[in-house]
């Protein structure tokens, strides 16, 4: 064992009764990265080992949702897509939908998920829900070739704006955290978190423009539907990839708010952090 | 505070027991409190209606304080329960203190499991990484250490397959050795010498030996005394939630052990005790001896031992017999023996006072029981009935050492008689 200590760089860590609200501490979680990197690289790795299908669910699971979506919706009941052929137009906004709503169900189970850990040894525990919404990025990713691939389809032009995506997909991945981490916390508390999820995923995907268009809504509803930070994300999707509406004042409001609920959030979660071990 | 390495100010640890009453119920309790819990479980067995009354709250700590200087090697004894974990568990910043507190000095290295955050699916390359990570290794830490890891776990030839199919030998070697290479300047450390075959248990006491050598300072949970003496010069005695004795190892050893005695008066039931039954016959005295015939409260694996009851008939009985139970803390009747077990006849009891002595060939698994003791005329009319008129602990070493229980979690309740025999190999 090759131990050597620097004497002049020994930090002193002060243990303290729970006080209520505590410093964020970011600086311990920046401290643990490698760790958010092994966490992220556990899940994908785990997932593509244990599962027959592996990569393909990252394909399937968008692709199943839009010829769903795309003969109920744009087949039957024939909503508007802004002149892009319905099918492009919902994989547009499905993918950020999907990188969001697994970002957040993967945060709010990964507390809970992480149960064995949590209980045994010590790290910022903020770093579990950060890793779980990092990890969604992959699928992304690989369902990002799959747009491309139905825009070639559909002879939709590739326009230079794509270059924002990864800012766009940045917000929806904000949006997922700053939510995600009240519902980590609380899942840890109250286990009935895990059976609203899937209901409240359903609802929100029904007030966020991933079927229809945002311009389907009345003028004097925007101010507050555009309060869901999904909508900025997915109006920037389609603006990167088909042109149209300036999405930045959505983006903006989207923005905004998912600030206020990722402070909240960090602060709320911290401060729920000193029990997990207790009731966990 | 420069040569201190830890220093402990009155710290405490309260926890809720089954508290949170209302909608919600899905608040589970933790290892470190079934202790606790079954303190609560008791009182509730009494009394239902104490399901909605306020929040039970114990203290699995309270008011303990020590400094440790630093190179010191402490080790932490006391019985199941005693706090020794969840100490352990605040010093290591996974549970908050709910008075007092602590400083250290240096990186806090933390192993109170084997193979915290092991994977089964990942191969042993990638859980050396992932393990290492999440105990709060550098990769470049992990890296640097990581031929000597493999060549302490034995396993270089596995590195590549999942661990889920590891024997279960293999994998705690492995997940010991990355442990063992942790470097930081302060070492936690709860019962994790408990496992492995006696070889690598040996391998690893050398291991601690090394560290302990390093320089570094160690806080070591054992409930293997001869595992204490070897590493430790310092040893801390926790007891209900307290810091009992603080002094050499060998001494506070031996008074650990010495206080698993018990003076002979004791076993004297209240006069208050809550009993049921007609009550022409009283149970008066309750004792548990070792195979020396010893009182005492603590049992070592696999020692012989007997209870010893005195009752008193207030009138003559002509088919009496005594059923002695043997129930865990949390209310699990481990155990049920009557002396009319085997076709024995009744006993038939004059008035006045009458000793009855049961010896037991039973090993019970390292946990806290308590005893049901009764006595019952016929077929099971009771006369008289005391539920848990005698607490006492089981620990998981034999006196002697020779024997010991290999795992952190108890499964069950005895081991039952076994005869092993040698493996005889099949020729085709």
């Amino acid at each position: 064992m090759s131990y050597h200590g620097h004497t002049a760089e020994i930090p002193t860590i002060e243990i303290r009764p729970a006080s209520g609200w505590s410093a964020l501490d970011l600086g311990s979680v920046w401290e643990y990265r490698e760790l958010v990197y092994y966490m992220v690289w556990r899940d994908i790795k785990v997932r593509y080992k244990q599962t027959a299908l592996g990569i393909g669910w990252a394909v399937l699971q968008p692709l199943g949702s839009l010829i769903v979506f795309s003969l109920l919706f744009g087949r039957l009941a024939g909503l508007p897509s802004e002149g892009v052929p319905y099918p492009v137009f919902t994989m547009a906004a499905l993918l950020p939908w999907q990188l969001f709503s697994n970002a957040f169900s993967g945060a709010a189970n990964s507390v809970t998920g992480n149960a064995a850990v949590i209980g045994k040894v010590y790290f910022p525990r903020l770093i579990v829900p950060i890793a779980a919404v990092v990890a969604t990025i992959v699928d992304f990713a690989i369902a990002l070739f799959l747009l491309f691939g139905l825009m070639v389809w559909y002879g939709v032009p590739l326009r230079v704006t794509l270059l924002a995506l990864p800012l766009f997909a940045l917000a929806a991945l904000v949006a997922a955290l700053a939510v995600g981490l009240w519902t980590a916390a609380l899942n840890v508390k109250y286990r009935d978190v895990r059976y609203l999820l899937p209901y409240a995923l359903q609802l929100w995907l029904f007030v966020s423009p991933v079927l229809y268009s945002v311009s389907l809504i009345p003028d004097r509803w925007r101010v507050l539907y555009s309060l869901n930070p999904l909508v900025g994300v997915i109006q920037g999707f389609r603006w990167a990839l088909f042109g149209g509406d300036s999405p930045w004042p959505l983006l903006a409001s989207s923005m905004l708010v998912s600030t206020v609920w990722l402070i909240g959030g960090l602060f709320y979660f911290r401060r729920a952090e000193d029990e997990f071990s207790d009731i966990i | 505070m420069s040569s201190l390495a830890i220093k402990v100010d009155q710290l405490g640890k309260r926890y809720q027991l089954g508290g949170d009453v209302g909608m919600f119920k899905y608040r589970a309790l933790r290892d470190a409190v079934t202790e606790g819990a079954s303190n609560l479980a008791r009182r509730m067995r009494g009394d239902l209606s104490g399901l909605w009354s306020a929040p039970e709250t114990f203290w699995a700590l309270r008011d303990v304080s020590f400094e440790i200087g630093r190179g010191e090697v402490v080790g932490i004894i006391g019985r199941n329960g005693a706090g020794k974990s969840t100490l352990l568990k605040i010093l290591s910043r996974i549970t908050r203190p709910t008075t007092g507190g602590a400083d250290l000095r240096g990186r806090i290295g933390t192993l109170l499991e084997v193979g915290t955050g092991f994977h089964a699916e990942l191969s042993g390359r990638e859980n050396i990484y992932l393990n290492g990570a999440i105990l709060g290794m550098r990769r470049a830490e992990v890296q640097r250490n990581f031929d000597a890891i493999v060549a302490f776990s034995g396993v270089e030839r596995f590195l590549d397959t999942p661990v889920k199919r590891y024997s279960s030998g293999m994998y705690v070697r492995l997940a010991f050795a990355v442990a063992a290479h942790l470097e930081t300047e302060i070492l936690l450390v709860d019962e994790v010498l408990a496992v492995g075959d006696a070889e690598f248990q040996r391998k690893c006491l050398d291991k601690m030996q090394s560290v302990v050598r390093d320089g570094r300072t160690i806080m070591f949970v054992s409930h293997n005394m001869a595992a204490i003496k070897a590493l430790c010069q310092r040893a801390l005695l926790i007891d209900g939630g307290r810091l009992v004795q603080d002094g050499s190892v060998d001494t506070v050893v031996d008074a650990y052990l010495a206080a698993g005695r018990v003076s002979p008066d004791e076993g004297v039931l209240p006069d208050n005790v809550p009993r049921t039954g007609t009550g022409e016959v009283r149970l008066r005295t309750v004792t548990l001896r070792d195979a020396d015939h010893e009182p005492v409260s603590q049992l070592y694996l696999g020692d012989r031992f007997s209870i010893e009851m005195t009752f008193e008939a207030l009138s003559a009985v002509e088919d009496a017999s005594v059923v002695v139970g043997i129930s865990s803390l949390d209310g699990v009747r481990a155990a049920t023996t009557y002396s009319t077990a085997e076709g024995q006849a009744p006993w038939s009891l004059a008035p006045g006072r009458h000793r009855i002595v049961l010896d037991l060939d039973l090993v019970l698994l390292p946990r806290r029981y308590t005893l049901d003791i009764a006595i019952v005329r016929g077929s099971g009319h009771e006369i008289d009935y005391v539920q848990q008129v005698l607490d006492f602990s089981a620990i998981g070493v034999a006196r002697t050492g020779g024997d010991s229980y290999p795992w952190a979690t108890v499964h069950g309740y005895v081991r039952p008689a076994t005869q092993w025999h040698q493996p005889v190999r099949q020729t085709p």
